[in-house]
């Protein structure tokens, strides 16, 4: 068999009738959360109203409590298709400007990481000292954090990309060390010994045997960390007062009680943390193949 | 032809002399080696041979510099054994082939030449010659998942060899394998010593593989692991699986045999 990129047969059905059931879910929500209201406006109009009229306001109720699907839909079409990408009113601008600062925070949180991995598997003293701090890094709530970073560079006059790409950073760099030093230390005992009766160096080791071993590893971690990065990214946008970015879109559209617009925003934030984990996934498929000597890889997600 | 390199004015590639090792457990000291002493002349088949625990493997460990002994002497080719090490005076072959899944056959061989500097052409020369010595020209392109155990435990052999040691150091190395591919290996094995004339140290639990392939063997104990017979085995140098069979075979399998339970401590 070639890369196994295709569901399993079968598996089509199960994930449409989940996908239609939440639909279904959603739609009744939309009635128990906005009826209250509708039935409000009824009574204080004095119409009499049947179950099927309530449904249908229900579900196409202005400022909705929950609007349903169809109108997030349409509002989704409105701010991606039918807006100019270059206009402020574009979900696709807001979204680049978030993907960009996810991106440069993977990047760097994924440089980070790996480093502090390599240092703390080769180095004894980092080993001993810098793992504690690594953890007490993630207890501090990102939601205090972020604000603080963007006051702070805000002040020093830089803005924009850097200081959210730093946020993400923060909370990126965490899986991917722990996940490389798990990795690094993954070899068998016995290989790590026969490359010593060959007297190779450090960097030997290091590069025919600990980073290969360490790849699936990596793959794993990057994938939780691209999606934190893409949370970094969002919570970075929120203190900077809504200026641009799916974080800012929420946030005027909580303003504004524009719920639409934080679904659709909401439902932009997660077609994208999707796409970039299962474009990571195709890569870690392409690479651990490769890694297994071409055997079919069976943990596939 | 390993007359001519083998060190110094002896004829000794491995002198060991009062050799202890302890190992601080949990559970407190573990005394792996107490007291060993032992000599290994250029072109001997050596095994270590004992019950579980009674250190034969250390025993390989310290000569190949992979654990340090807590008291006693140890040379290999006349220095200690971690200056062997850094000469690369030797080759090992473990208890699991240990090839790099991500490597072919090819690269798998060619990883010691890699690391230890050898010219791109030496390198693929000297890769081909072992690979056919262990009979497996044509799988070169394979991954080890693609080859049976008994194979890839060829590949490590070749491996070990294609570097070229004169002293190979063997821990086991057909320990997993089933009863029938062990028997063609250590015909093989048998054949490759008699051609190549390198010292070998084989660490083995089977008697029969023992008595078969050695020169000498080497009957140790468990707890402390120590040394208690040390029997020659000149089996005729033409021998075949067959002469497991034969009447002196057996007088030494009995010896061995007999060494073993002596120095079995049924208390434990």
């Amino acid at each position: 068999m070639t890369t196994n990129m295709r569901r399993k047969p079968g598996s089509t059905i199960p994930v449409l009738t989940v996908i239609l059931a939440i639909i279904m879910i959603w739609y009744v929500g939309a009635i128990n959360l906005n009826s209250p209201q509708i039935i409000d406006r009824y009574e204080k109009k004095g119409i009499d109203w049947s179950f099927s009229q309530l449904a249908t306001d229900s579900w196409n109720m202005k400022r909705a409590v929950l609007p349903s699907p169809h109108q997030v839909l349409l509002e989704l079409k409105t701010t991606i298709i039918d807006k100019n990408v270059t206009s402020k009113r574009s979900l696709i601008y807001h979204a680049g400007i978030t993907l960009s600062s996810t991106l440069l925070g993977f990047v760097l949180g994924a440089g980070l990481g790996i480093s502090l991995a390599v240092g703390i598997v080769y180095v004894e003293t980092l080993d001993k000292s810098l793992m504690p701090w690594i953890i007490t890094s993630q207890t501090i709530p990102i939601l205090a954090l972020a604000p603080m970073v963007i006051v702070v560079f805000g002040a020093m006059g830089i803005s924009g990309l850097l200081p959210k790409a730093l946020i993400s950073m923060y909370l990126c760099f965490f899986p991917v060390a722990v996940g490389m030093v798990k990795g690094l230390r993954s070899p068998q005992p016995m290989l790590v010994d026969l490359l010593n009766t060959y007297s190779a160096s450090k960097w030997q080791v290091f590069w025919r045997l600990r980073l290969p071993s360490a790849v699936p590893f990596l793959f794993a971690s990057l994938k939780v960390a691209i999606a934190l990065s893409l949370v970094g990214a969002i919570v970075a946008e929120l203190p900077t007062g809504g200026q641009a970015g799916l974080g800012a879109r929420l946030l005027s559209g909580s303003y504004y009680g524009q719920t639409n617009l934080i679904w659709a925003s909401l439902i932009a934030a997660a077609v994208m943390s999707a796409s970039l984990v299962s474009i990571l996934g195709f890569i870690e498929r392409k690479v651990c193949y490769r890694l297994a000597g071409g055997q079919e890889i069976s943990n596939e997600l | 032809m390993s007359l001519v390199s083998a060190s110094t004015a002896t004829n000794n590639v491995v002198e060991v002399k009062e050799v202890c090792l302890d190992f601080h457990t949990k559970d407190g000291v573990v005394k792996a080696l107490s007291n060993v002493d032992l000599s290994i002349n250029a072109g001997e088949f050596v095994s270590f041979i004992g019950p579980s625990g009674c250190g034969k493997t250390t025993l390989m460990r310290v000569l190949a510099d992979l654990e340090k002994p807590t008291s006693g002497s140890v040379l290999v080719n006349g220095m200690s054994p971690t200056e062997a090490r850094k000469q690369r005076a030797y080759g090992y072959v473990f208890q699991a082939p240990a090839l790099l899944p991500w490597r072919t056959v090819q690269d798998n061989v060619l990883l010691p030449l890699e690391i230890m500097g050898y010219g791109k052409d030496q390198r693929q020369q000297l890769a081909q010659e072992y690979l056919q010595l262990v009979s497996l020209s044509g799988f070169e392109a394979k991954y080890p998942w693609q080859l049976s155990g008994g194979m890839q435990q060829r590949v490590s052999i070749a491996r070990a060899l294609s570097v070229e040691p004169q002293l190979l150091f063997m821990d086991e190395p057909f320990g997993a394998l089933d009863e029938i591919t062990r028997d063609h290996l250590n015909d093989q094995l048998l054949r490759l010593w008699q051609q190549t004339k390198k010292t070998v140290v084989f660490v083995t639990h089977s008697i029969p593989e023992a008595v078969f392939l050695s020169s000498r063997i080497v009957v140790m104990s468990p707890r402390p692991g120590r040394i208690i017979d040390i029997i020659d085995c000149n089996l005729p140098a033409d021998r075949t699986l067959d002469i497991r069979e034969s009447p002196e075979f057996l007088t030494i399998a009995q010896r061995v045999r007999a060494g073993l339970a002596a120095g079995h401590n049924y208390d434990d």
